[in-house]
């Protein structure tokens, strides 16, 4: 089976709904499914559950936190993913802090799903940020699937997880297919995923960039051993999976689809230089500092990281050796 | 024990009937949540005054007519959001005054264990959603409450309490739209105690607060909020047509406070209201109303027993614990996930 990207969302939602009938779903257009995760629902589960909403985000964020705290396991589709920002109140100062406030009454299980977020052609300013950090950085639950498998297996784990979790499709990832031959699963939160093993360097990609990150490592493939680590969710972080590969190559290089400045990338680089094993300094590539997307396409790339500033950054890491190991320490390489 | 306990002896707050466990069924009922509530703030003035409780509340004396009398049109199953002035809404919805009081104090007898202070007392248990630190937040929290009951087939009524200061809030707007739109079993109660902070609603409200909620088609109707009776009765009526599928409603209780709006003000000197405004106000106050009701006596030992209960809290919420530092993020995550420590920690 051919399994896209867009239609794995779709399934979790499917399979979501059919088996817990306290799962629904609100959002903007969503009876029509235009976005395409929310296609055919309405049909299938009715008008109870598929809530097609007036365009209110604030107003029906609250009303889902509202609905979860009272039994229900609502997910939100959004349509943009700088309308983030004006649910930023509901989702982060809401949501996320209703279980501490009321000492452990309440749960929030709220999914937010935004499929379409980061650089879409032609969608400039306002409709083309990547706003992951700030929920990571916030304690929310954050997760950036790079694949259809796993946007079907965290999607369902978002939406059974008792916390909110906002689920983030880039919108370069959508296009992405892939070959399914078993059945699909639940990937759990907070659990990396390694495409490709490697003994030299460890590029962690985000999102819609893993793919990216594995072309640059089949072309380097021949020079330079690239392993390809996909963290899924941003926070919680896999450090675990992160030390160990770390462990195996000593090199890291982080490429982020978002903003430089207290962006997850200075984060991932910042945990393993306290703790981890590193032989060369570590590099990010990341959107510059503030960034906001010109229209222009040009403009747009210009600003988003690219397979060349990863195959720079490689090379610089790689410039490095690591300091030879008295016998008997580490891991053999 | 009749002999020996007169005060308790008419109690009206029976501790087991299922259809009025919070006792706010009769005028004395309704006096004794009123006087409860005058007494725990008063109380709760004093342990800020005295350093105990830190930060500071935002006191409700004056506004308790529109607690008690809306939590007296409800039924034990539904559900309130409540504001930064909340401790009323609280208490009339039925919490434990010594777990509220311990919660104010940031201990671990707590209803919130410590973790939301004035600001979030919450208490799931009796239908009490939270207070709410965020102005209008609880708007829409409440339309969302209503929807999940009607979803899951439940007979529930949500009320958010809000104040006029809220009424500019956005996203009040837009949920008085959704639950209009879908009717909702909700009940919108505005307390319109005159100011938002310093600010005047006069200055601020264009047109009225009833007209907003008109406007999307809301019932709405303005009631004396310091007649706990006729809040009732308005309340009453618009919980009844929530819960027979006839849509949202609107309640705007003209109230006021009659201390400042948060215990800090007397420290910054803040004049926006004059004393005899304040005077005229304290003229119309809730208790002495909803005292003439009984029979001659009775608010006296009502008095008497609402205030051995509050000795009783400040007792217990006194000795109750601190909460243990190493603690400090419990609770943040439902699933137990443990965040990394921070230098703080
Ligand atoms: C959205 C928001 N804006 C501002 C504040 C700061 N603030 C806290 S209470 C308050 C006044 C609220 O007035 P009102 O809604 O009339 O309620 P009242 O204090 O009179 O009970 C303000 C401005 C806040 N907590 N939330």
């Amino acid at each position: 089976m051919r399994l896209s990207y867009t239609k794995a969302l779709n399934r979790a939602l499917t399979d979501a709904l059919a088996e817990d009938p306290a799962v629904c779903v609100f959002g903007e257009d969503i009876g029509a499914g235009m976005a395409g995760p929310t296609l055919n629902l309405l049909d299938r589960f009715g008008p109870g559950r598929i809530v097609d909403t007036p365009l209110s985000e604030q107003a029906f964020t609250s009303m889902a936190i509202g609905a979860a705290l009272t039994g229900r396991r609502p997910v939100i589709e959004f349509q943009i993913p700088s309308l983030l920002f004006l649910v930023f109140e509901q989702l982060v100062n809401q949501a996320h802090k209703f279980s501490l406030m009321t000492g452990g009454q309440s749960a929030v299980p709220l999914t937010c799903l935004v499929p379409g977020s980061g650089s879409r052609d032609g969608w400039a300013g306002q409709h083309s940020d990547h706003p992951y950090g700030l929920f990571a950085h916030a304690g929310v639950k954050t997760v950036v699937p790079a694949t259809p498998t796993d946007a079907y297996g965290l999607l369902r784990s978002a939406i059974a997880d008792p916390d909110p979790v906002v689920v983030f499709a880039p919108a370069a990832a959508l296009p992405v297919r892939e070959t399914v031959t078993w059945e699909l699963a639940p990937v759990p939160l907070g659990s990396a995923r390694i495409h490709r093993e490697g003994t030299d360097v460890t590029v962690v990609a985000v999102g819609h960039l893993v793919h990216d990150a594995l072309a640059v490592a089949e072309e380097l493939a021949p020079e330079v051993s690239v392993e390809v680590f996909d963290p899924r969710t941003l926070h919680p972080f896999d450090w675990t999976a992160l030390a160990a590969s770390l462990e195996r190559t000593g090199r890291l290089v982080v490429i982020d689809d978002s903003n430089r400045s207290c962006g997850i990338g200075g984060e991932v680089i910042a945990t393993a230089a306290e703790g981890m094993r590193l032989v060369a300094p570590p590099r990010r590539i990341t959107r510059p500092d503030g960034t906001v997307l010109p229209f222009a396409p040009g403009l747009d790339r210009a600003l988003q990281p690219s397979r060349g500033q990863l195959r720079d950054a490689i090379g610089e890491v790689m410039k490095h050796r690591a300091p030879v190991r008295p016998h008997g320490e580490g891991p053999a390489r | 024990m009749t002999q020996h306990d007169p005060v308790t002896q008419h109690d009206p707050m029976p501790q087991h009937d299922p259809v009025d466990p919070v006792g706010l069924g009769s005028p004395a009922g309704r006096y004794r949540m009123l006087r409860l509530i005058r007494g725990f703030e008063e109380l709760a003035l004093g342990l800020v005054k005295s350093g105990e409780i830190t930060g500071g509340i935002h006191p409700y004396i004056g506004q308790e007519a529109v607690a008690v009398g809306v939590c007296a049109a409800l039924r034990p199953q539904d559900r309130i959001t409540s504001t930064h002035r909340g401790h009323g809404h609280v208490l009339a919805k039925g919490a434990a005054p010594d777990r509220l009081l311990a919660e104010l104090l940031g201990r671990t007898g707590g209803l919130n264990r410590g973790r939301g202070g004035s600001m979030h007392a919450a208490d799931f248990s009796l239908g009490v959603l939270g207070a709410n630190g965020m102005v209008g937040a609880g708007g829409a929290i409440a339309v969302g409450a209503a929807w999940s009951a009607r979803q899951a087939g439940e007979d529930r009524v949500a009320v958010a309490f809000f104040g006029d200061g809220a009424l500019n809030q956005g996203v009040l707007l837009e949920s008085f739209n959704l639950a209009a739109m879908w009717r909702l079993p909700v009940l919108f109660v505005c307390e319109n105690n005159g100011y938002a902070t310093t600010l005047p609603a006069a200055t601020a409200v264009a047109g009225s607060a009833t007209g907003r909620a008109a406007a999307f088609g809301i019932p709405a109707a303005e009631v004396d909020g310091m007649d706990t009776e006729a809040v009732r009765a308005a309340a009453a009526e618009a919980v009844e047509r929530a819960a027979s599928g006839g849509g949202p409603g609107f309640l705007e209780c003209r109230t006021y406070r009659f201390e400042g709006h948060h215990t800090m003000e007397r420290l910054m000197k803040l004049r926006y209201r004059t004393p005899e405004e304040v005077a005229d106000w304290r003229a119309l106050d809730p208790l002495p109303r909803a005292a003439a009701l009984l029979p001659p006596g009775r608010a006296g030992q009502l008095d008497a027993s609402v205030a051995q209960q509050l000795d009783a809290a400040r007792e217990f919420a006194l000795a109750s614990e601190h909460p243990d530092p190493a603690g400090a993020l419990e609770h943040l995550y439902a699933d137990g996930l443990r965040p990394r420590t921070g230098s703080g920690a």
